[in-house]
C-alpha cells in the first residue's frame, strides 16, 4: 500500500467500523468466558474499549508509522508492515486496559485479549489488502482516503 | 469548397483545423456518429473502455479505432522483442491487474491458486522485505486482458482501419477522420462524429540513438546494430553458432533483461558471447539528496523495484507531483525515475559473476563514432572517456537498449492536433493534459478530448506508462466524463456489483 497520513487516518477509521465492530460482536458471542461469572456485556465491554483504542491511540500510531516511512524510497508501506504493527499496537492497547485507559474494564483475561485481538487485527489487514478495493475502486488510487 | 464525391479527403479540407458537415458531404466521406471513440486499441483504449463498460456505458456507445486485433498486440511485440517472452516476468507489481479494474484479486493470489502453490502468495505478502516485489509472467496478463476483452464486447466495438486526423466539428465535438480496412466500408475515408475523442496511440515509435541511427542509414547495416525493441533474434541465433562480442548500450530494464538471455545462453547453452556494456554516465553510492530522498546505484546501474517508486501511482508522490508545476516538475519527474532497473538477485549475480570471469566488462564513455572496424566485420564504437581518453570498442553486435521514447510529433494523428487542433506540449515535450486526462486547448463546444499513456509522460501523474497508471487515468476520464452525463458515478454499490459480475465472467 502507498498510504498518505490522512488516507492512514480515514483506513484506520473505516476498517475499525465496517471490520472490527462486527468482528467483535461475533467474538463476544462466539469465544469462551474466561470466568463463571463473565457476562456478555464484560466481554464487549473489553472488546469495544479494545477497539476504541485501536482508532484513538492509533491516530499517534499513524504519526510514527508516516515517519518511518518517509525513510522508505517507494515511500510505500509494505503489506507485512501493516501486519506486524499490530505488536506493538497490541501490547499497548493491553497494558492501557490493564491501567483502565480510559475506563476501568475490570479484569482483562490475557488470552482472551490477544485472541480477539489476533483476529481483528488479521481480519482488518486481510480486508485492507483486497477486498476494500472491490468496493471502494478509487481507494488505493487515493493513499488509502475515502474523501 | 469544391463539390467532390470521391469519398476521400482533398488538401483544401485537410488546410481547414474546423470541418462542417457539410465540407464532409461534399467530399462524399460518410459521416458515423458515436458518443466516444477510442483510438489506439492497445492497452490504453482496453483500460479507459473497461473502465467505461464497468460505469455502465453500452458497448453501442462506443467505437475503438484501431489496427490491432487484440489489445496486447503492441505490448507483446515490444515484450517478447526485448526477451519477455510469456513465461518471463514483467516489471509489474500484482495488484496492477489489467484486467480488473479493482486490482483483487492480484496476480499473486491468481497464480497461487492456477499453479495451486502458496509461493506467490507467500512473495506478495513479505516483499519487499523478505522476498523480491512479485511480479506477473507475461502470458498471464495477456490471457486476462482477453477474457476481459471478450467479456466487455471488445470486438463489438472495434473497428479495424487507421485514423488519419482528429478535427473539430464545426457547432461543437468532433471528427474523426478513418480509413477503414479496404473492403469494410464503401468509401476509402468514413468520417466519426463524435463528442468524446480518447486518445492512447502509445509509443510514435522506436528512438535509436542518433550516432546508430546515422551507422545504420550510412552503412546499410541493419543487421549488426540493432534495437532492444524490434526484432533481433538473429543476434541471439549468431550468439550460440560462434563466440561473439556484444556491445549494449543502456542501463534500464531493457539492458538488465537482454544482458539476462545473453548470460543465461552461455549458462545454458554454451554460447561463448562477450559484452562489452557501455556507459554513458555511471552512478555509484546513493541517488539523491537527504536520507528521506534517496535511491541505491552501484556499478553504474540505479536500482528501484518499478519505473517510478510506489507511491507515485497513490500515495504522497502522486499528490506532491500534481502539484508542481514547469521546471519542479520536470526535476520531480526525473529525481524518481530517469533510467533505472529492478534490483532482482539473480541479474546481479550473473553481472557480478561475468565481471568475476571476464566475459561481462564495462565501459565508460560518450560515442564519438560508430563504423565499421577496419579489417573485420566488426563495428567500432569510438568513445571519449570522462578523462578525455580516446576508445575503441569492437563489437560483431551492438545493442540498443536505451530505450523506446520518441517524439510526439512523429505520430501523425498527434502532429496534426499540434498543428489544428488546439493542443500543446508539456513540459517534456508530450501532450499536455490536465489533472484528469483531458488534452488542454482542445475542448470544442460539448466535445472532450482526453490522452492517456506514455504520449501524457510529463503531466501531473508520473506513472503514465504503466498498467496502473492507464487504469488511472481512465477512473479519473471516466470520472470526468460522468460529471458530463456519459457513464454513471462508479459508487460504492455499483462497484460492488460489477466487481461480482467480474468475478463471474458476465457481461458488466
Amino acid at each position: 500500500m502507498t498510504p498518505t497520513l490522512s488516507g492512514r487516518i480515514q483506513s484506520r477509521l473505516v476498517l475499525v467500523a465496517i471490520v472490527g465492530i462486527p468482528i467483535a460482536v461475533v467474538l463476544g458471542l462466539i469465544l469462551p468466558r474466561p470466568t463463571e461469572t463473565t457476562t456478555l456485556g464484560d466481554m464487549y465491554r473489553v472488546f469495544f474499549v479494545a477497539l476504541a483504542l485501536v482508532a484513538i491511540v492509533g491516530l499517534v500510531w499513524e504519526l510514527i508509522w508516516h515517519g518511518l516511512q518517509q525513510f522508505r524510497w517507494e515511500k510505500d508501506w509494505p503489506t507485512l508492515f501493516g501486519l506486524v504493527t499490530g505488536v506493538p499496537e497490541g501490547i499497548v492497547v493491553w497494558l492501557l486496559l490493564r491501567a483502565g485507559v480510559p475506563i476501568d474494564v475490570g479484569d482483562v483475561d490475557g488470552s482472551t485479549f490477544v485472541i480477539m485481538f489476533a483476529i481483528t487485527w488479521i481480519a482488518i489487514w486481510l480486508v485492507a489488502n483486497g477486498p476494500l478495493q472491490v468496493v471502494f475502486i478509487r481507494w488505493r488510487f487515493q493513499g488509502g482516503r475515502f474523501f | 469548397m469544391a463539390a467532390q464525391t470521391t469519398g476521400d479527403i482533398t488538401d483544401a479540407l485537410m488546410a481547414d483545423s474546423v470541418w462542417t458537415d457539410a465540407d464532409l458531404d461534399a467530399h462524399g466521406i460518410p459521416r458515423w456518429s458515436v458518443p466516444f471513440v477510442t483510438i489506439g486499441g492497445g492497452i490504453g483504449s482496453f483500460a479507459m473502455v473497461d473502465a467505461l463498460r464497468v460505469a455502465g456505458v453500452d458497448p453501442s456507445a462506443m467505437l475503438v479505432l484501431s489496427d490491432l486485433d487484440a489489445p496486447t498486440e503492441t505490448y507483446e511485440h515490444l515484450a517478447t522483442n526485448s526477451q519477455i517472452p510469456d513465461h518471463e516476468r514483467l516489471r509489474s507489481d500484482s495488484g496492477s491487474v489489467l484486467d480488473c479494474l479493482w486490482g483483487w484479486p492480484g496476480y499473486a493470489l491468481r497464480e497461487a491458486i492456477t499453479k495451486r502453490r502458496p509461493g506467490p502468495v507467500w512473495q506478495v505478502a513479505t516483499e519487499p522485505i523478505l522476498s523480491e516485489y512479485f511480479t506477473p509472467q507475461a502470458g498471464q496478463v495477456y490471457q486476462s486482458v482477453h477474457r476481459e476483452a471478450a467479456r466487455i464486447g471488445w470486438h463489438t466495438m472495434l473497428r479495424k482501419g487507421v485514423v488519419r486526423t482528429v478535427r473539430k466539428r464545426a457547432g461543437g465535438d468532433y471528427f474523426v477522420l478513418f480509413t477503414p480496412e479496404p473492403g469494410t466500408a464503401p468509401t476509402k475515408r468514413v468520417a466519426i462524429h463524435a463528442r468524446f475523442v480518447h486518445l492512447a496511440v502509445g509509443y510514435p515509435g522506436v528512438r535509436f540513438l542518433p550516432d546508430l541511427q546515422a551507422y545504420r542509414e550510412t552503412y546499410d547495416d541493419y543487421r549488426s546494430v540493432v534495437n532492444a525493441y524490434e526484432p533481433h533474434n538473429h543476434v541471439y541465433e549468431e550468439m550460440l553458432r560462434r563466440p561473439t562480442t556484444v556491445l549494449v548500450r543502456g542501463s534500464g530494464i531493457v539492458a538488465s533483461r537482454v544482458l539476462q538471455r545473453i548470460i543465461d545462453d552461455r549458462e545454458q547453452h554454451g554460447a561463448q558471447t562477450q559484452i562489452i556494456h557501455l556507459f554513458r554516465s555511471y552512478p555509484q553510492g546513493w541517488q539523491g539528496d537527504s536520507r528521506m530522498f534517496r535511491r541505491p546505484s552501484r556499478r553504474g546501474w540505479t536500482y528501484q523495484a518499478f519505473n517510478f517508486p510506489k507511491a507515485s501511482w497513490g500515495g504522497q508522490l502522486r499528490y506532491q507531483l500534481e502539484g508542481l508545476e514547469g521546471e519542479e516538475r520536470v526535476a520531480f519527474i526525473d529525481a524518481v525515475g530517469g533510467t533505472n532497473t529492478a534490483p532482482r538477485r539473480d541479474w546481479q549475480r550473473q553481472l557480478e559473476e561475468g565481471a568475476r570471469d571476464g566475459f561481462y566488462t564495462q565501459a565508460l564513455g560518450t560515442v564519438d563514432a560508430v563504423e565499421p572496424a577496419k579489417g573485420s566485420t566488426r563495428v567500432a564504437t569510438t568513445i571519449r572517456t570522462p578523462t578525455d581518453g580516446i576508445g575503441v570498442l569492437e563489437a560483431d553486435f551492438i545493442l540498443d537498449a536505451t530505450g523506446l521514447e520518441a517524439e510526439i510529433e512523429e505520430h501523425r494523428v498527434l502532429r496534426d492536433l499540434l498543428e489544428h487542433g488546439g493542443a500543446g506540449r508539456n513540459v517534456k515535450g508530450r501532450l499536455d493534459v490536465e489533472r484528469n486526462f483531458e488534452v488542454r486547448g482542445t475542448a470544442h463546444g460539448d466535445g472532450r478530448m482526453y490522452a492517456s499513456g506514455s504520449i501524457t509522460l510529463g503531466g501531473y501523474y508520473a506513472g503514465v506508462d504503466s498498467f496502473l497508471g492507464l487504469q488511472h487515468a481512465a477512473l479519473q476520464i471516466q470520472g470526468a466524463l460522468a460529471s458530463q452525463g456519459f457513464s454513471r458515478r462508479l459508487g460504492a454499490l455499483r462497484s460492488t456489483s460489477q466487481w461480482l459480475k467480474w468475478a463471474r465472467n458476465v457481461a458488466p
